[in-house]
């Protein structure tokens, strides 16, 4: 991993002691009688330009932890500073700047683009809100310059999301993620539903825009192999609980709990 | 929305059932044109008549002449060798041409005041059930595009924001669904009806009952689409909308209705033949179109005197057969289309 031309001290985002916690209700009147602890006190940083990689297996709360980031998920308590700033509790409109600023790339490839909007539609949509000033024009060069960087053809724009590949798909997600140029993405699950092939082209095309736009990425994922393969720090999440996090290398050389042990485990090597 | 069009064309079923259509709301449109007889015109010398024979006869088209032989069945026959010239494109009585333009030309027209032009009979009291087929094709036609209009506003409204915020606004609205789903409509329309019957007129009343039965059968779309506009909630398209700071009014028009376009297509055409129906089952009942307007379902209504079936007056039965045609092309346009827009036949 290409370090950043100027690395910060501050780290970008520092998470303390989150909790996301859903009520569950029952018996008469429907009272609150337990709640569902996604996230528990959590904890973490994420250094600036670099990866911090989110391991775990389904239920673990990481999916849960990347939405409270950008307020799609509920925050029953906790702190997220963003670049010095308090994000939790910020009215909608107050929290407008930081979704320029943070933007995330979703897991299915099939899901994620509306099937009724052309290429250019979707790329176009976070222009829109975030670029009101942009003349049409403008934003048609950029939605093409977009579609070129992630490896697609500009004359590809008038096309509907049926008409591509997975991994073709996932590279659109990537294209309408950068359209505001962010500093920050969050990739949940990004390449999770794509064949292992078409993961690793996904992968180095992150990998070329991290080194390009000195971008800083959550990588969350269930495939520790992946993780190892791009990020720098790793934190392992079991349900709903940080249970490590330690610098990549280190984790996998000498795992210190027992289920980061198991998920390791879980890896398939090569007998050699 | 063109491809669905072409691709309802490229189906056997879906040309038959649109040229259909396109044929009856043509009628709709050019009642006036194609009717050989004002709508009331009355000839009590005429009464069951029988359908007019067309022939070719010396030169150009013509009628029989016929000939009332026993007035108390009625009875007619034909007068053999005599014959009434009629014209395409003659001139005939008044009418207005969409509702705007004054015209006096009809499809066909017969040249003396003596023939009888009655191409399916007449009925009790002499009028041409032919004219007023075409003239009753309006009420049935319009009254399901009305309802189906109001059906499908007022369930997208409520069934999409509900869907769509879930919550406490999802349970009051879908309580107030279940409240409207629980009245029986038929005793409601029954009570209405005769409340409201002094204060309007008969082409009223037709607006009136298609707003009746559109408020009372909007409540079972704004089910369906509460629970499509919930699952499309749960969609990550939707999720990545809003991460991106898009409000709730342009998710739920940029995202979330046109992922509901296709199946408000189909319902609205598979539904449209309920109003249809609906309306002639009022005017069946006497709760509908009243005399002297002309409705498919009133016509019938008249059609169910005893003498019409024991001295086999079929023509008075054509009613059904144009109810009968107009909803199996609905239904097979709804078919077709829902064939179409089935995602799990196409690869999206």
């Amino acid at each position: 991993m290409t370090a950043p031309a100027t690395p910060a001290a501050a780290p970008l985002l520092e998470v303390k002691n989150l909790k996301v916690h859903y009520p569950l209700r029952g018996g008469f009147l429907k009272r609150v009688v337990d709640h569902v602890r996604a996230v528990d006190d959590v904890s973490f940083t994420v250094a600036r330009g670099r990866t911090t990689g989110l391991v775990g297996e389904s239920g673990s709360g990481k999916t849960t932890i990347g939405r409270a980031l950008i307020k799609l998920a509920p925050i029953s308590g906790g702190s997220i500073r963003y670049d010095g700033s308090e994000l939790v509790g910020l009215s909608n409109r107050a929290f407008l700047p930081f979704r320029k600023r943070v933007q995330m790339i979703f897991q299915d490839p099939f899901n994620s683009l509306n099937p009724r909007m052309t290429i250019d539609g979707i790329i176009r949509e976070p222009l829109d809100l975030h670029f009101p000033a942009m003349s049409r024009a403008d934003k048609r060069d950029r939605v093409a310059a977009l579609l070129k960087r992630v490896g697609l053809e500009p004359e590809h724009m008038h096309r509907y999301p049926h008409e591509f590949s997975g991994g073709q798909r996932q590279r659109i997600g990537i294209a309408r993620a950068l359209a505001v140029e962010p500093e920050f993405i969050i990739c949940d699950e990004a390449v999770s539903a794509l064949d292992v092939s078409v993961q690793a082209q996904i992968v180095n095309l992150l990998q070329d825009l991290q080194a390009e736009l000195g971008l800083t990425y959550l990588f969350i994922a269930h495939d520790l192999a992946v993780v190892e393969h791009i990020s720098d720090h790793v934190l392992v999440m079991h349900q709903g609980k940080l249970v490590e996090s330690a610098p990549a290398e280190e984790i996998y050389r000498e795992p210190k709990d027992a289920y980061t042990r198991r998920l390791l485990d879980a890896v398939p090597k090569l007998a050699v | 929305m063109k491809s669905i069009f072409r691709e309802v064309l490229r189906r056997r079923l879906g040309q038959i059932s649109l040229f259909t259509r396109l044929a009856l709301y043509l009628t709709a449109l050019f009642a006036g044109f194609l009717a050989t007889q004002p709508v009331n015109q009355q000839n009590l010398d005429a009464t069951f008549h029988p359908p007019t024979r067309v022939t070719w006869h010396d030169g150009g088209l013509a009628v029989r002449a016929y000939r009332l032989v026993d007035r108390s069945g009625p009875h007619y026959e034909v007068i053999p060798g005599e014959f009434h010239r009629v014209r395409l494109f003659a001139p005939g009585f008044d009418y207005k041409l969409l509702g705007l333009v004054p015209m006096k030309r009809h499809l066909l027209q017969a040249e003396s005041p003596e023939a009888r032009l009655y191409l399916l009979g007449s009925d009790s009291t002499g009028r041409c059930v032919f004219s007023r087929l075409v003239y009753g094709s309006r009420v049935s036609l319009t009254i399901g595009l009305i309802g189906i209009t109001i059906t499908l506003f007022l369930g997208l409204l409520v069934g999409g924001l509900s869907g769509y915020f879930g919550g406490r606004i999802d349970f009051f609205a879908m309580r107030g669904v279940e409240f409207l789903m629980a009245i029986p409509s038929l005793y409601l329309l029954l009570a209405l009806r005769s409340v409201l019957a002094p204060r309007f007129s008969s082409d009223q009343m037709f607006i009136v009952i298609v707003i009746i039965l559109s408020l009372i059968g909007w409540a079972g779309a704004a089910r369906v689409l509460r629970g499509m506009s919930l699952s499309l909630r749960r969609r990550q398209f939707v999720l990545a909308a809003e991460s991106m700071g898009q409000s709730p009014l342009r998710i739920l028009r940029l995202h979330i209705l046109p992922n509901l376009a296709s199946y408000l297509l189909v319902a609205a055409t598979l539904s449209i033949p309920g109003y249809i129906l609906g309306e002639a089952a009022l005017s069946f009942l006497g709760l509908g179109i009243a005399e002297p307007a002309s409705s498919w379902g009133l016509m019938l209504s008249q059609a169910q005197n005893i003498k019409i079936f024991m001295l086999n007056f079929w023509w008075l039965l054509t009613p059904g057969a144009a109810i009968f045609v107009t909803v199996i092309a609905f239904n097979l346009l709804g078919d077709v289309l829902r064939d179409v827009v089935d995602p799990r036949m196409k690869t999206q």
